[in-house]
């Protein structure tokens, strides 16, 4: 992780990976989501709006994953001082807030015909709206300490804290009962069936490579930003 | 109940909000890489 401390060396890495991420998972989004809709079957007890769970979880594994990379980045920032960490930190903030979102939508129209109720204070629920709102305090402490000329070391602090979130979200649906239903996928095993289960991890592959080419979108705009700042003030002095 | 209006609508939040997101960050990119390479060519 060292070797891309230096920007420059970053930057070579990045602008290849940035278009080489976002169509890779462009393509593979488009084919998971076409084998979804219209080749896989389905469900014997949901019929077809078990069609969902191809947007509903790579949005949610994006929503927890998201936060994880803040978790890391942050921790990298205080302990190694590691100058791009905090640049890739807040760079996964926005992306992570808007899968979150995407996560509790698709999911609440799926609750809909799934149980009768287009929302419940759901151990899983809960907390993924708890993940949306820690993403939002995250962007705007991020924003506040940039306008302030801040080291973001606060922003680091909320961005571990906030972390201890991801196992609650994790075990909800075994600790709470409720709605949600339990977990389906785990290493080495799932209890999908394997018509259902290839399409996602197509999807969710596609979602992830797109998420990671739109990071660097990112860190790259904030690095050109830092650039023309520290040129203006050169210019000024 | 009609299922496919809750999977359209499911689909169309999800697309519009990634591509929406992918859009605005590479137009911001493309802007910040385009403003630093427009100063570096003033010097």
């Amino acid at each position: 992780m060292h070797i891309f401390a230096n920007p420059a060396r970053f930057l070579r890495l990045a602008r290849p990976l940035t278009a080489w991420l976002g169509w890779a998972g462009a393509l593979l989004i488009a084919a998971g989501l076409g084998w979804g809709l219209f080749l896989a079957p389905p469900d014997y007890l949901q019929g077809d709006t078990v069609r969902i769970l191809y947007v509903h979880v790579p949005a949610a594994w994006l929503g927890m994953a998201g936060w994880a990379g803040i978790a890391v980045a942050s921790l990298m920032q205080l302990v190694w001082r590691h100058p791009l960490a905090g640049i890739a930190a807040r760079a996964v903030a926005v992306p992570g807030a808007v899968f979150t979102f995407i996560c509790l939508a698709t999911g609440s129209l799926w609750g809909r015909p799934a149980w009768g109720t287009w929302w419940e204070w759901d151990g899983r629920m809960t907390s993924m709206l708890v993940l949306l709102f820690l993403y939002i305090g995250y962007v705007a402490l991020a924003e506040a300490e940039r306008e302030r000329g801040g080291e973001g070391r606060l922003v680091a602090i909320f961005g571990l804290v906030g972390a201890i979130n991801l196992p609650i979200i994790h075990y909800s649906v075994l600790w709470w009962r409720t709605l949600h239903q339990g977990q389906s996928i785990g290493l080495g095993r799932s209890s999908i069936d394997a018509s259902m289960l290839w399409p996602l991890m197509v999807s969710a592959l596609g979602f992830t490579l797109l998420f990671g080419a739109i990071v660097l979108m990112r860190m790259r705009a904030a690095l050109a930003r830092q650039k023309v700042e520290a040129r203006m003030r050169r210019m000024a002095a | 109940m009609i299922h496919w209006p809750f999977i359209a609508g499911a689909y169309a939040i999800a697309l519009i909000g990634t591509l929406g997101l992918t859009g605005w960050s590479f137009a911001a990119m493309r802007r910040a890489e385009r403003d630093a390479e427009a100063l570096r060519g003033e010097r």
